[in-house]
């Protein structure tokens, strides 16, 4: 067995310079994921730099927005009461996502860098080209009910697994990272990349990067947010599609809205075109649908996860009329 | 390194790899949290750190290094049993008893969630501040202990009784 070396940083300079000065160091959090990778070899660090001492703050910034450290516990999130008040679809997303105590350990930044939970790229007797690139993918043409209809390449069609993430880039969330060239921060958004033909690279993270911290840009209308999750059982199982929403409703129009999905694509999915075509326009069921239409308009089915489309469909015009309160 | 096992400071050294689970079964001769599927989908590894439930199979001993750790094995005082352990025996919560461990320090974690006010996913109003802890409250909060026997209504009459507000 290859030796593994363990250490715990305490501030965020100290974990970079660990990873830097280490060969084949990973971050660890709460060790939800990674450790399951590590024991099916999917992952093979060196070392760990154990990084769940950093900053857990959820703190309100001057601006009415919102700063969540990394090391933040799920269970912290939707436990806090500004986010409870003041964005209810990150907490009901959270509280989506695995078990009481998977939430318990699972950190911030670590619900951001999971990976997929694609069977193929666990079984290292598949093919997967995240896995191994240029090994292939025998999801797309095996057992895909689980995968993506939105943003899938020929060299994979895996999704992001994580709930958080989608109530996080509907909410225009900024996450700022602190790594060997300096802190910088970005969109969230902006993070994951979709696979094209390198799906081994997830995210525009640089090698040694951290995520430091998650900032909440200040909503007012998120006060009036929802987060639906469809899956095959009620609770303790992963999306087959899920919708995030904040509406603002004026004068029976749509003044502004966010809208993302999960469970379809490889990144967790911001509806921009559907946004476009709510904004302006009535807020009625048929202008919901219509945008979910537009949002939809390039999906595509594999063999077994063709039902996605049309599930996604009536999940958006249901959770955009349940915000309306047109309907539960 | 460090560890309290049940009130009890341990000295132990492992590989950074060995989980909380192993050192708990293989290291120090405790069984009762059990190793189910050993990678955090059924929950029959429960225990609490510092009174939090976590999956012990998905935790890196080495993470835990000074932090209080309760199993089965310490939820009772002395040589009696728990409250919620007899009402499981009461109300016939298990029957091959492989996931009863996990089931019972899940289920005393809830009940300080709970008491702290959490939310879970099927809170309607999250902003309230106390949850009433009705039959799909429950059933949500232990949606990550599985039992494959299905003793599931047993378990959920025990744990309702023991928490003071007995469902039907």
């Amino acid at each position: 067995m290859k030796p593994i070396t363990y250490a715990r940083a305490s501030t965020a300079p100290d974990a970079v310079r660990l990873a830097r000065t280490t060969a084949g160091a990973k971050y660890l959090g709460g060790g939800t994921n990674l450790v399951d990778l590590m024991r099916e070899m999917v992952e093979r660090p060196e070392a760990l730099v154990d990084v769940t001492a950093l900053s857990a703050e959820i703190e309100t910034t001057p601006g009415g927005g919102l700063v969540i450290g990394a090391a933040a516990r799920n269970t912290a999130v939707a436990g806090s009461r500004t986010v409870r008040q003041r964005y209810p679809m990150l907490a009901r997303a959270v509280l989506a996502g695995g078990s009481a105590q998977i939430r318990n350990m699972a950190t911030v930044g670590g619900n951001i860098l999971q990976r997929t939970r694609c069977t193929y790229f666990y079984d290292d007797a598949a093919r997967c080209n995240k896995r191994v690139p240029g090994a292939g993918c025998d999801a797309i043409d095996g057992f895909n009910r689980m995968h993506a209809i939105l943003g899938g390449s020929p060299a994979c069609v895996a999704t992001h697994p994580s709930d958080m993430c989608v109530a996080l880039v509907a909410l225009d969330a900024i996450v700022h990272t602190d790594g060997p060239d300096g802190s910088r921060s970005m969109p969230l958004v902006d993070l994951h990349r979709l696979p094209d033909g390198r799906p081994d690279i997830e995210t525009e993270l640089t090698p040694g990067e951290l995520i430091t911290a998650v900032e909440l840009p200040a909503l007012s209308f998120a006060a009036r947010s929802t987060y639906r999750k469809v899956r095959d059982r009620a609770s303790y199982a992963f999306a087959l599609v899920s919708v995030a929403a904040a509406l603002e409703v004026a004068d029976g129009m749509v003044r502004d809205v966010r809208l993302a999905l999960g469970g379809v694509a490889p990144k967790p999915w911001r509806a921009w075109k559907a946004e476009e075509v709510l904004l302006g326009r009535p807020a009625t069921e048929a202008s919901f649908f219509a945008a979910a239409d537009a949002e939809l308009a390039d999906a595509a089915g594999l063999r077994d996860n063709s039902f996605k489309i049309e599930l996604a469909r009536r999940t958006i015009g249901a959770v955009l009329a349940e915000l309306s309160g047109q309907r539960a | 390194m460090e560890i309290v096992i049940n009130g009890r400071v341990l000295e132990f050294s492992a590989d950074p790899r060995t989980s909380l689970l192993d050192l708990l079964r293989d290291h120090l001769g405790l069984t009762g949290a059990k190793k189910g599927c050993n990678q955090g989908a059924c929950g029959a590894c429960t225990v609490l750190a510092d009174g939090e439930r976590i999956n012990a199979c998905l935790a890196l001993a080495v993470q835990y290094q000074g932090r209080a750790i309760t199993t089965v094995e310490g939820l009772a005082e002395e040589d009696g049993l728990h409250p919620l352990q007899r009402a499981f025996i009461e109300h016939d919560g298990f029957q091959c008893g492989y996931c009863t461990p996990g089931q019972l320090c899940s289920a005393v974690a809830m009940a300080g969630e709970v008491e702290r006010g959490l939310p879970s996913f099927v809170t309607e109003d999250l902003s309230a501040d106390a949850v009433r802890l009705d039959h799909d409250e429950l059933r949500e909060r232990m949606s990550g202990n599985l039992c494959r026997c299905g003793a599931y209504n047993g378990i959920v009459q025990a744990i309702s009784s023991t928490m003071g507000n007995e469902l039907a």
